[in-house]
């Protein structure tokens, strides 16, 4: 399943899925999240039994053990309205990840239409809400991580719109970016050279663009580069989109 | 040893060969891209009816596979069916041993390397020679092709022209066209003396029988036209339908693979000399092969049968780049080669169980295939299938905990509280090898679980906007 094929849109009200990531890490990007939708008109609400999307079993091959988490999930967000990850991994989980797992499970259908209401933030922003333009101000300039969970989708061209359209920010481009950064998950640790070796391409192409920011949809992609370059003792500053859309609208970077 | 084998190999791979990998590879990709997006209006629309063509094919190979008989012998072509790669060498054995025949030029064909054709002809006193340039190297090097499309890619041509002068192919000269100059005239005396010239063949139309081969060398015209007996080895997932669909496929099979709008030459070959030409082979043999393929076609990743062996996929692999073709210990590398290879293995699966999770799915081998296989869905599902089998997996974390704890709301809070311990204790003294591999290499970021729950719950919400 794509993310194009997808229940129309009726309400603005949605169910947040903070992703296991900003729940145990990044804490800053999930309530930026909620302010960015509230912004946008949108009611926020938090199903408290939410997990994980289980695509961490489901990537190391362990499918009864995601299944059982995917349950959980499909179980947490019951209803209509649509869910919002702010993660373009976790999305993709949903409307195609599960979806292939549970091909041969009889509750494959309740699995297929939680993936056509799950939405990617950007995504759902830009192409589920209409929004072309982001207010505020951000003086910086912004190199743009492509996720790999993105391809296919409306994701990237979904980001670049609204990075582009805020006051002060330009978005810089950097080689290879259709590149993967090395995380992919459990291969971050199962692959640790080529994951390693992977991430460096990545920060040599990112550093000599030399934006003010590395900004992404995706937290975990960001983890592990910000935690190669740290490592390095040259970190790198990353941002999660929706923490630039928030502080656009405060006029520009928080400062620490 | 610690690690998966492809994580070993590619740390231990020379820089000099990783560095010439990710060079070639990835000037070949980015040329690629900008013809079919410079050329074409929508590359990926035409891409998926490509894939189209050929998942029609392979899922009605039973109508297909005797039409293509039926033409083949109509034509005057001999046909022979191998149902493993021991009956398909055996098979070219015995059609060179009624001819009396000991001398075989070889175009490039993967199938051949699949079956191992050449070192079987020669335990049988046959000499196979290589015709394409770089498989020629291989051979002289009992080397192993190293990519699809070009198998040297792992050498540089110093090593290259000290091979060539340790075989007496002159002094050492490292100039590339003074060596594709030597093994030309060392190569054209060998068509001149061969009795059969063999080939693969990259389509073959069932409506007319017609083979498509294509080469930049021409080395397979020549093998074709200085023998007597043609030999075509040919996989049964090669068919396409009709003649017009090569249209579509040979378009996308030269930008694919090599960035070319077409390759230099293109063959169509429909069956022996007719009497009224003057020259050509008076017989012609197809061979088709199925070494496991049905199996394939019955099984849950059929469509990699669509495969034409371009290669797109290896040259924007990031692993393929990182850790070049061998790692993959198998005649089809990278991405297509992760999962077509451990399936041809059928039983012995377990082997190669490794190659699907050398992979971080990012898909972009999905997005560059020209018959648009979904590789990335296809090396999840050989992961479950290992898994299923018990395949042991080195450095793969343990999920059920993990499952346990993301089905139960209540565990997972606790757990979000007490990962704070993470914060405290020097991450070496924590037992947990994914814990240990991340850290060997990343700093882990500060553990906050929990803190945006509490946020969300502390924070006075809006009043909620009007509708």
């Amino acid at each position: 399943m794509l993310n194009r094929e997808r229940t129309p849109l009726t309400g603005r009200r949605v169910q947040l899925m903070a992703t296991c990531l900003c729940d145990a890490f990044y804490d800053d990007v999930a309530a930026a999240t909620v302010e960015v939708l509230e912004h946008a008109g949108v009611e926020v609400a938090f199903p408290e039994g939410q997990t994980c999307c289980g695509q961490p079993a489901f990537n190391g091959g362990d499918w009864p053990a995601s299944r059982r988490v995917v349950r959980h999930t499909v179980r947490t967000f019951a209803g209509e309205d649509p869910v919002v990850v702010p993660s373009g991994s976790c999305a993709a989980m949903l409307f195609h990840g599960a979806v292939l797992e549970f091909e041969r499970e009889p509750d494959a259908p309740a699995v297929e239409a939680l993936g056509r209401r799950t939405w990617e933030l950007a995504d759902y922003l830009v192409n589920g809400l209409g929004v072309r333009a982001w207010p505020g101000r951000y003086p910086a300039r912004v190199a743009l991580h492509r996720s790999c969970h993105s391809r296919g989708s409306d994701s990237v061209a979904a980001a670049l719109t609204l990075l582009r359209s805020i006051a002060g920010l330009e978005v810089v481009e950097f080689g290879e970016p259709e590149q993967c950064c090395g995380f992919g998950g459990t291969f971050a640790v199962t692959f640790p050279h080529l994951s390693g070796a992977m991430g460096q391409l990545k920060l040599d192409h990112v550093r000599a663009a030399a934006p003010d920011v590395y900004v992404s949809a995706d937290m975990s992609c960001l983890m592990h580069l910000g935690g190669l370059a740290a490592r390095e003792g040259r970190p790198i500053r990353t941002l999660h989109l929706s923490q630039v859309l928030r502080d656009a609208l405060r006029g520009g970077e928080a400062k620490p | 040893m610690k690690g998966q084998a492809i994580d070993r190999f590619a740390a231990t791979l020379p820089a000099e060969t990783r560095a010439s990998v990710y060079q070639s590879t990835k000037a070949t990709h980015e040329k690629r891209t900008r013809l079919l997006f410079d050329q074409f209006a929508d590359p990926d629309r035409l891409r998926a009816l490509a894939g189209e063509i050929k998942q029609h094919a392979i899922e009605n190979l039973d109508t297909y596979l005797p039409q293509a008989e039926a033409r083949l012998r109509a034509n005057g072509a001999q046909v022979h069916w191998a149902g493993t790669a021991e009956a398909a060498c055996a098979h070219v054995l015995r059609i060179m041993r009624d001819r009396g025949a000991t001398k075989m030029v070889k175009a490039k064909t993967m199938v051949s390397e699949e079956i191992e054709l050449a070192d079987y002809l020669g335990r049988h006193g046959i000499e196979a020679l290589e015709t394409d340039l770089g498989e020629f190297i291989i051979q002289i090097d009992h080397d192993h092709p190293s990519h699809i499309v070009r198998p040297i890619i792992h050498k540089n041509r110093r090593e290259i022209a000290t091979s060539f002068e340790r075989e007496g192919l002159g002094a050492y000269n490292d100039d590339p066209a003074t060596i594709t100059r030597r093994a030309r005239h060392h190569l054209r005396h060998k068509y001149l003396a061969a009795d059969v010239g063999l080939t693969g063949a990259n389509f073959l139309s069932a409506e007319s029988g017609r083979i498509a081969l294509v080469t930049n060398e021409g080395n397979s015209r020549f093998s074709v036209a200085a023998t007597r007996c043609h030999i075509v080895l040919v996989g049964i997932e090669k068919i396409v339908p009709r003649d017009r669909d090569l249209g579509l496929l040979l378009n996308l099979l030269g930008r694919s693979a090599t960035a070319q709008d077409l390759t230099v030459y293109t063959e169509f070959i429909s069956g022996p000399r007719d009497p009224a030409q003057p020259d050509g082979p008076e017989e012609m043999h197809v061979i088709f092969v199925d070494n496991g393929r049905t199996e394939v076609l019955a099984g849950e990743c059929r469509e990699i049968l669509r495969c034409i062996r371009c290669g797109a996929c290896l040259n924007v692999c990031p692993i393929y780049r990182q850790a070049s073709g061998h790692a993959y210990r198998s005649v089809y590398p990278g991405p297509v080669g992760a999962v077509l290879s451990p399936l041809l293995l059928k039983e012995n699966f377990p082997q190669k169980a490794d190659l699907p999770k050398a992979s971080s799915l990012c898909g972009a081998c999905h997005e560059v295939c020209p018959v648009n296989i979904p590789i990335p869905d296809l090396l999840l599902r050989l992961r479950a299938r290992a898994k299923e089998e018990n395949v042991p997996s080195p450095g793969t974390p343990p999920m059920g905990p993990w499952a346990l704890l993301a089905s139960q709301p209540t565990a997972w809070r606790a757990a979000l509280v007490a990962g704070r311990a993470l914060n405290v204790l020097p991450t070496r003294l924590i037992p947990v090898p994914a814990l240990q591999a991340w850290t060997a290499s990343r700093e882990l970021p500060g553990w906050r679980g929990g803190e945006f729950r509490r946020w969300l719950k502390a924070r006075r919400r809006p009043a909620p906007p009007a509708r």
